[in-house]
């Protein structure tokens, strides 16, 4: 603990001040400076202090600058999405209401690419979030010859290039002539599958969970690192089995572990667009299309701004009820944990 | 069987598990590796060659589909400017809220992850556009400048969890000798906070080299970076399977090796401060 007697005033002096006034920067700062003089005052009045609180405008920079990253693309998408505007047919913006939302949610491939988004996120996560504990549960149980080696190997596809791992699983895996599979089902006498023709969103599954799971592993192997080891001991001198400990002490330690990878997939997950764009094409059809292809497809592809822009605000707006709905099933599954 | 054999046992299945998953996972990784070294013929062979003459034609040639080293230069300079760039303003700004903690600290740093949350179709548009209007379309200033802002909550957070570790006393101290705010921060901040300033590095300098949705869609030719020029080995006259090995182990290796290096300490970035 590095709590002085000096900060524990500070402290307290802080809280004093910062409930009873709001939030504005200037009374942030004059509290500051008066809980600094309260510090000369009690502790050293002697010595001479730079009272200064150089927070805000240290902070503005970055506050400012995604600010303005947030503000002014996304006020630009809302004007976009209300007006006819398409690249190729120059000089008729008029006004149009909602209209391009209508045509966008209408639109044939809006029922696919949501579908396939939900469940291109939700298998990824649930294969890495099960996965991923029980892989690090198995290497946290035994030691055994090249653990160090086996932990670099199961995190390495997280460092491969997006691009990369998919132009390989598409090459040199699930090639349906010289892939490793096809060679595989011929092995055992089965006729080759030609996967992302026929399967392409679960092939799209599987190269994006190939990337994820091995992020998966990564947090929740250090995680599982720092739990108690003393706690395991004294369960297990207890008499509490393997699995015992593994479902009251292990599982609800990675609580917090578990909902930051469920968490930062999902930011990424929702706008997996490279593994698609090297791939399937978003085909055959609409079959591996997901929202970020789909919007892709109008914005660059058929250079229709308008309804692009409406496609982008609603997966803002997915993007940002995924994001409430998880926040509120994890924090209080912490809760109740705790 | 006495109890030391059965845990012996015990250990060596679960080895064994973990061996057999480990491989699995690995194994396109080796396999890429491995089919960089064959010829394009091995390459395409059926069955699968496991055994081959090794070549070294496919690096040695590296320049001819497209020119690999302008690639591979794009992005080292996107990586290394956005990174610098992006710590450049994150650092003086961990440094406040780590020190200066205010009431509104915790919400600035929740506010800035939520920025993350922004899917980057729904501004694609606009991006695309301004980009078109100034004249940065296929150019490296609008990656770096894209870059920086993607991953400066990312960087700010880390920089903050590990500024944080750093007790208040020794920066008061130094205050109270006299520092100013600059040698304050260069002199004793700076020195202390080294390691965790060097995997942040790393972190960013990973996660700017193997973007691909932004340099897709606003490069073309001149500012592409490697994700561009491995994405269009998807194009079906760009059959080449050896090469397309090559060029990706090589785009591949530093990052990977980046990533072994600081795998602990890179964890703590990525799960913005909550596992360390």
């Amino acid at each position: 603990m590095h709590m002085t007697l000096i900060q524990r005033f500070r402290e307290q002096a802080r809280s004093h001040v910062g409930i009873s006034i709001g939030l504005y920067d200037s009374v942030v700062i004059a509290m500051n400076t008066s809980t600094a003089k309260a510090h000369i005052d009690l502790a050293q009045p002697q010595r001479k202090l730079r009272v200064r609180n150089p927070g805000w405008f240290l902070v503005s920079p970055s506050v400012a600058l995604l600010l303005l990253w947030m503000i002014v693309p996304l006020g630009m998408t809302i004007y976009f999405s209300m007006i006819r505007y398409n690249l190729l047919y120059p000089g008729e913006n008029e006004f149009v209401g909602l209209e391009n939302f209508t045509y966008f949610l209408t639109d044939s491939g809006f029922m696919p690419g949501a579908t396939n988004t939900l469940l291109l996120v939700g298998s990824v996560l649930l294969i890495s979030v099960v996965f991923g504990v029980l892989i690090s549960a198995l290497l946290e149980a035994s030691e055994f010859l090249g653990r160090g080696l086996v932990r670099v190997m199961l995190i390495s596809p997280f460092f491969i290039m997006p691009t990369v791992g998919a132009l390989i699983w598409k090459n040199l895996i699930f090639h349906p002539v010289s892939g490793i599979l096809a060679y595989l089902w011929k092995l055992f006498g089965a006729q080759p599958v030609d996967w992302l023709a026929h399967y392409p969103l679960l092939s799209i599954i599987i190269i994006v969970s190939w990337q994820w799971l091995p992020f998966a592993i990564l947090i929740l192997m250090t995680a599982m690192q720092s739990l108690d080891q003393e706690q395991k001991e004294a369960a297990r001198l207890d008499g509490a089995g393997p699995i015992a400990i593994f479902w009251h002490l292990t599982l609800p330690h990675l609580a917090r572990p578990i909902a930051v990878v469920v968490m930062i997939e999902t930011i990424f997950l929702l706008s997996v667009f490279a593994e698609i764009f090297t791939t399937t094409n978003g085909g055959p059809g609409y079959a591996s299309t997901n929202l970020a292809y789909l919007i892709y497809n109008q914005a660059l592809v058929q250079f229709d701004v308008g309804m692009a822009s409406a496609g982008g605000l609603i997966a803002v707006v997915i993007a940002n009820i995924a994001a409430i709905i998880l926040v509120r099933m994890i924090g209080k599954n912490l809760t109740d944990k705790a | 069987m006495t109890l030391q054999q059965s845990r012996r046992l015990q250990s060596l299945l679960l080895g064994t598990l973990a061996w057999a998953i480990a491989i699995v996972i690995f194994f396109p990784i080796f396999w890429m590796v491995m089919t960089s070294f064959k010829s394009e013929i091995d390459a395409f062979a059926t069955p699968p060659q496991f055994i081959f003459t090794p070549t070294l034609e496919n690096y040695l040639h590296i320049n001819e589909r497209s020119d690999y080293f302008s690639f591979a230069w794009n992005s080292v300079v996107i990586s290394f400017s956005a990174t610098a760039l992006c710590l450049l303003i994150a650092v003086p700004a961990a440094y406040s809220m780590a020190f200066y903690e205010t009431q509104r600290t915790k919400g600035t740093l929740l506010w800035m992850l939520s920025t993350k949350m922004l899917p980057p179709v729904g501004v694609l548009m606009p991006i695309y556009l301004l980009a078109k209007s100034f004249g940065l379309l296929d150019t490296r200033i609008a990656l770096i400048v894209i870059y920086t802002l993607i991953n400066l909550p990312i960087v700010v957070w880390m920089v903050y969890t590990y500024f944080k570790d750093i007790p208040k006393d020794i920066l008061e101290a130094a205050r109270l000798d006299g520092a100013t705010l600059w040698q304050e921060m260069v002199r004793v901040l700076l020195p202390i906070a080294k390691g965790g300033l060097a995997s942040t590095v790393l972190l960013s300098l990973i996660l700017c080299w193997n973007e691909a949705f932004w340099s897709l869609n606003l490069t073309s030719s001149n500012a592409a970076p490697l994700t561009a020029l491995i994405a269009s080995y998807s194009s079906p006259e760009g059959l080449f399977w050896a090469k397309l090995s090559a060029v990706s182990t090589l785009a591949c290796a530093p990052i990977l090796i980046f990533g072994w290096i600081s795998q602990k300490q890179l964890v703590r970035g990525l799960s913005f401060g909550a596992v360390k």
